[in-house]
């Protein structure tokens, strides 16, 4: 019987661990084999050789390129977890009923019917010099000649990340929140707290596991694009998802894996970091 | 006696104030909660609001607690009307159903949060919450989480949250049900104990009956949204005023007689010859229930009624379902029933 049980539950992992193995596991060995592999201009060489991860490590690019790639995430955090929090609370919190609960929630998911890039897309007709918001501007008398760096900038690359990733912020945070007693609301207000410190002494402190989800999210979703860097930069800023890209592009497999691995160990960190701080055990 | 409890605790109070409510309403649209309800709760009263699910007991509760509006009507309180205050400036404080303690908060914080929320500073709050929890016996607790503790364990923490305010009123809502049976009699003798050391007044909120009666000075009776019957323990359960009443307190039987509606308790009810007897009845079921026996008896009509015979009475002249039987009871023992 016992035998049996353990057999079932094998069996019941197999097909995931299978997919798993060859989709995740056997890939991201293949590109740590390659990361020690040799390149010439014409040709790629299996060897056991640091030449791409000394070249990477002691790159000034590198390092400038990565503080480009996390400035991108701390920013995008900060704004979609302001954003996120708030249409969370506000959902959970202020629409009474159900239905309209998961209505509101469902118009949040509309734009996901449609596809990233072309979301990202249709910022560059609405950002630029003689798109809707400059002549916008320019009608009401606020400025005088087009602004330039709505466009092509820094400005439009977090625009587009905050637009594309504040709902992996909401969802965790609404659906954590969701699960708060009401009753400990109504326990703080009798105990004398205003609405504000309710906010920062119940519902932020039980909210944590959801937000950190939300941000194991957006970080990872930001520090690995490349996409919305180059479109809405234009191709003038770079993050490590572009230098990986440049590299394919190059077909310099070997340097592009070995930056890879190092973008995998740095995210991996990260996560570990934060992780520390909060337990989301809970929440899974 | 429930009644020298009152005046005892009557004795030690430190203020003589009252909790008053005046035409206190509360309606949905068109659905009335609370039906224009007057009831005067004597300070240091221990008072048991009892009721079936969906009576208002609960809703009344909650707006002398201000975590419901009030439709209409007053809630007096010192002599002033509190009834559109914010909860915690009324002077009431509110345990709740679940205890509602703070899952990220250990058992001190727990108790010391209104004194933060109030700014105290850390030293101060935690030696007044520390005070708290030796009154509840839970000082041995005080670094564990809610989630670390039982039941009664989180109820009395519960209540020192809730005492720490000082207020004046604590209003329970159903703080036993979450319990099992035996540890809800062993927490309702320290509820009450603990009622007479403070001596304020307690409001609490059940759907039990012998909960009620073991607990309270005074019970309220409520019944779609209106006040049944209100009064000391004793004399709603020795007389009770209607048909809805005697039959939520239990132990009684509603006699349709041709004189009227009556209560009469079971336990009153003695059996005799049918020649001589004021009700003929017919034995349908016998319990025995270790120290009396429950015989239900079917009246002509569709009536049935209960008789409560001590263990020695019935086992003295032993009878047999199906046998016919006279009931008779002393005059006095019969209350009238308004309709």
């Amino acid at each position: 019987m016992t035998l049996n049980r353990h057999l079932t539950g094998w069996l019941m992992a197999l097909p995931l661990t299978a997919v798993l193995a060859v989709f995740l596991v056997l890939p991201i060995i293949m590109i740590v084999v390659v990361s020690f592999w040799g390149a010439t201009e014409w040709s790629i060489y299996p060897a056991f050789q640091f030449d791409n991860y000394e070249f990477l490590l002691t790159s000034n690019v590198t390092y400038r390129v990565y503080f480009n790639t996390l400035k991108y995430a701390v920013i995008t955090w900060a704004f979609t977890l302001i954003i996120g929090f708030t249409v969370a609370y506000f959902l959970a919190f202020h629409v009474r009923t159900l239905t309209w609960q998961i209505a509101l929630f469902l118009l949040c998911t509309i734009p996901f019917w449609t596809s990233n890039i072309i979301r990202m897309i249709s910022w560059i007709p609405f950002l630029g010099r003689n798109g809707l918001a400059n002549s916008a501007l320019m009608s009401w008398g606020v400025i005088d000649e087009p602004l330039d760096w709505l466009l092509f900038s820094d400005f439009s690359v977090i625009l587009a990340f905050v637009h594309l990733y504040t709902l992996f912020m909401v969802v965790p945070i609404f659906n954590t929140m969701m699960r708060i007693d009401k009753s400990l609301i109504e326990a703080a207000s009798d105990a004398g707290a205003s609405a504000w410190q309710t906010l920062w002494h119940v519902i932020v402190p039980l909210t944590k596991p959801g937000i950190m989800i939300g941000t194991i999210f957006v970080v990872t979703l930001v520090m690995g694009d490349f996409i919305t860097v180059r479109f809405m930069s234009g191709s003038q800023k770079a993050n490590v998802g572009r230098l990986i890209s440049n590299d394919i592009a190059l077909l310099q497999y070997p340097s592009a894996s070995a930056t890879a691995v190092i973008l995998l160990i740095t995210v991996l960190m990260v996560i570990g970091l934060m992780l520390r701080f909060v337990d989301i055990r809970k929440e899974l | 006696m429930p009644q020298g409890i009152a005046t005892s605790t009557g004795d030690l109070m430190r203020s003589t104030f009252d909790l008053e409510l005046n035409n206190v309403t509360k309606a949905y649209g068109d659905t009335v909660a609370v039906d224009s309800i007057d009831h005067l709760f004597s300070a240091g009263t221990y008072a048991c609001l009892l009721g079936p699910s969906g009576c208002g007991k609960s809703t009344t509760l909650r707006m002398i607690a201000g975590h419901e509006s009030v439709t209409n009507g007053t809630i007096l309180l010192n002599q002033s009307d509190i009834a559109h205050l914010a909860p915690a400036k009324r002077g009431t404080a509110m345990m709740f159903q679940n205890y509602a303690l703070f899952p990220h908060l250990s058992v001190l914080d727990n108790v010391a949060f209104s004194l933060r929320m109030k700014g105290e500073d850390a030293a101060v709050r935690h030696a007044r919450a520390g005070e708290m929890l030796d009154l509840v016996a839970m000082t041995a607790f005080a670094d564990r989480m809610p989630d670390q503790l039982s039941g009664g364990q989180q109820q009395r923490v519960a209540l020192a949250r809730a005492l720490i305010t000082n207020p004046q009123v604590l209003l329970l809502d159903e703080p036993l049900s979450a319990l099992d049976p035996f540890l809800r009699i062993r927490m309702r003798a320290e509820l009450k104990k603990l009622q007479q050391e403070l001596g304020i007044t307690f409001i609490h909120v059940t759907h039990g009956q012998d909960e009620a009666l073991a607990l309270a000075d005074e019970i309220v009776v409520m019944n779609d949204a209106r006040i049944e019957q209100a009064g000391p323990a004793r004399s709603v359960f020795d007389a009770p005023k209607t048909a809805f009443v005697a039959q939520f307190i239990g132990a009684h039987n509603v006699l349709s007689l041709p004189e009227g509606l009556f209560a009469v308790r079971s336990d009153a009810l003695s059996i005799t010859d049918v020649a001589s007897a004021r009700l003929e009845a017919r034995i349908t079921s016998i319990e025995y229930q270790g120290t009396h026996v429950s015989l239900t008896a079917a009246l002509s009509g569709d009536q049935s009624v209960t008789v409560a015979l001590t263990d020695k009475d019935f086992f003295g002249d032993p009878k047999n379902t199906g046998e016919a039987i006279g009931l008779d009871w002393k005059m006095q023992d019969a209350h009238p029933l308004r309709a």
